[in-house]
């Protein structure tokens, strides 16, 4: 059986910015506010929409940290999911275009 | 400590600018009694520099900005300056009267995503509210414009500046905020003009009618807490400093002028002169501001309130000396507490001496809000 391919981009709706190797994100709606650790913020930075989760786990976060590649891909798959659920990142398994505000 | 605090705690002690006030015009259309700003344009930053000075300060790291003026939409660029910002991820509040907001502009704020509009009304009574920004309709036109922005969902503060002419208002205020859902803050801060002009001052409220304010649980929340009696200083808070200004914040005026903070007219630089960073990192004004704790204070570190008290350098810097009393926040002390401060002993009053003449605001509280933002465990 294939394997499901995950997009994820930024919504326009967030202000982020990186402070010491975190990322701190707000989304506008809600006034949610977030801090994202080291992980977490190379995930962030690469949601551009076109590159599927998978690749961004494999070429991104097993190259830099050492870490299993199944156990970091359930990690960055709960993670997307969260996010997503608070509006920050948008999900899908067609490419996604970039939004701009 | 919330999130939003560790993070505000770690830029501070990182130097980096994480909030910064730009103003993008002093010109307005109202001419409120109490405003210190001269509205002539001599020399606003163009479209082109304003972005410039923003993609700088997203470099430097700032993520909370908020522009202000003058009434910013005096500028026919002002969306243009907004979109480019939010296209840098800046965290983005929008301080106006609202009264050129329509449908139209409601709906591209939202677009824009901004975080929060926050809009000056004066009182709940629309001929005091016109009285003040001398524009004829403005009460009406501003909460016209206030129930666009809900329409699109957005998030309103209204600011109500507190004086003698509106002074019995701001519970009337308080309840038209809460009629239409968004939140309120009060400032009772009445600045000298930019020019010296102290004329305005005759409209601050008189400091004995202070403890109306400070004991109102509506404004303060925790009357026990606000207004308890101050604590003895411990080592940690005379190490400690007085506030963000040059720390983590800063303020840029319409001319690219750069100061600690909107209170605090120290010149540092000019951003049309030398890179943000550059004024931020190596501004011998910004060392020294950065510089001072509170047992460096000449009257303050002896004084029973240094640890609680929300003494503002620059308002102090304004008085004559930035590591010197503020006499506005002795006073706001005073009243908070009924505890007299080291600077009135040292004048032997009982009670703090009326302020008159080229001297700071006679009270400064920071807004409250009344609806804080959620922030995850």
């Amino acid at each position: 059986m294939p394997e499901t391919c995950i997009y994820i981009a930024r919504s326009s709706a967030i202000a982020a910015r990186a402070l010491a190797g975190e990322m701190m994100v707000m989304n506008s709606a809600d006034s949610m506010f977030f801090t994202l650790n080291e992980v977490a913020t190379v995930i962030f930075q690469a949601a551009d929409g076109r590159t599927p989760l998978r690749e961004i786990v494999r070429d991104r976060i097993c190259e830099q940290f050492d870490v299993d590649p199944e156990q970091a891909q359930a990690d960055a798959e709960q993670f997307v999911a969260e996010l997503s659920g608070h509006g920050i990142l948008l999900v899908s398994n067609q490419p996604l275009a970039s939004e701009t505000p | 400590m919330s999130l939003m605090s560790e993070v505000g705690q770690k830029a501070f002690n990182l130097g980096v600018p994480l909030t910064v006030h730009l103003d993008v015009t002093y010109r307005c259309n109202e001419r409120c009694v109490h405003c210190y700003l001269d509205h002539d344009d001599h020399g606003e930053m163009t479209t082109a520099e304003i972005k410039d000075v923003l993609d700088q300060l997203a470099e430097a790291g700032v993520f909370f900005l908020t522009f202000s003026g003058g009434e910013v939409f005096m500028r026919r660029d002002f969306f243009e300056i907004v979109e480019h910002a939010r296209r840098l991820m800046f965290n983005v509040k929008i301080k106006t009267n609202a009264v050129m907001i329509h449908e139209e502009e409601a709906r591209r704020i939202r677009e824009l995503a901004v975080d929060t509009i926050q809009i000056s009304v004066y009182s709940h009574r629309p001929e005091v509210h016109d009285a003040i920004t001398k524009l004829p309709h403005s009460f009406e036109r501003t909460i016209k414009s206030i129930r666009f922005l809900r329409e699109q969902g957005l998030r309103v503060t209204i600011a109500n500046v507190l004086m003698t002419v509106n002074s019995s208002d701001h519970m009337g205020v308080q309840k038209l905020a809460a009629e239409l859902g968004v939140h309120y803050t009060l400032d009772p801060t009445i600045t000298p003009m930019m020019d010296g002009d102290t004329s305005v001052l005759s409209l601050r409220i008189p400091g004995e009618d202070l403890p109306e304010i400070f004991h109102n649980p509506a404004l303060v929340g925790s009357q026990e807490e606000f207004c308890a009696p101050p604590k003895p200083a411990s080592a940690e808070d005379l190490e400690g400093y007085s506030c963000s200004a040059g720390h983590s914040f800063c303020y840029i005026s319409p001319y690219g002028d750069v100061f600690p903070c909107v209170q605090f007219p120290l010149p540092t630089g000019n951003i049309r002169q030398q890179k943000f960073l550059d004024i931020w990192n190596l501004s011998p004004q910004m060392k020294e501001v950065r510089s001072i704790q509170a047992k460096d204070l000449t009257v303050c570190s002896s004084c029973s309130h240094v640890a609680s008290c929300s003494r503002c350098p620059g308002l102090a810097y304004v008085e004559g000396n930035m590591r010197g009393p503020s006499t506005a926040d002795c006073e706001k002390s005073f009243y908070r507490t009924g505890v007299p401060t080291e600077n009135m002993l040292r004048q032997g009053l009982s009670k703090p001496r009326a302020i008159s003449g080229n001297t700071a605001p006679l009270i400064q509280i920071r807004p409250i809000q009344i609806q804080p933002i959620t922030v995850p465990a």
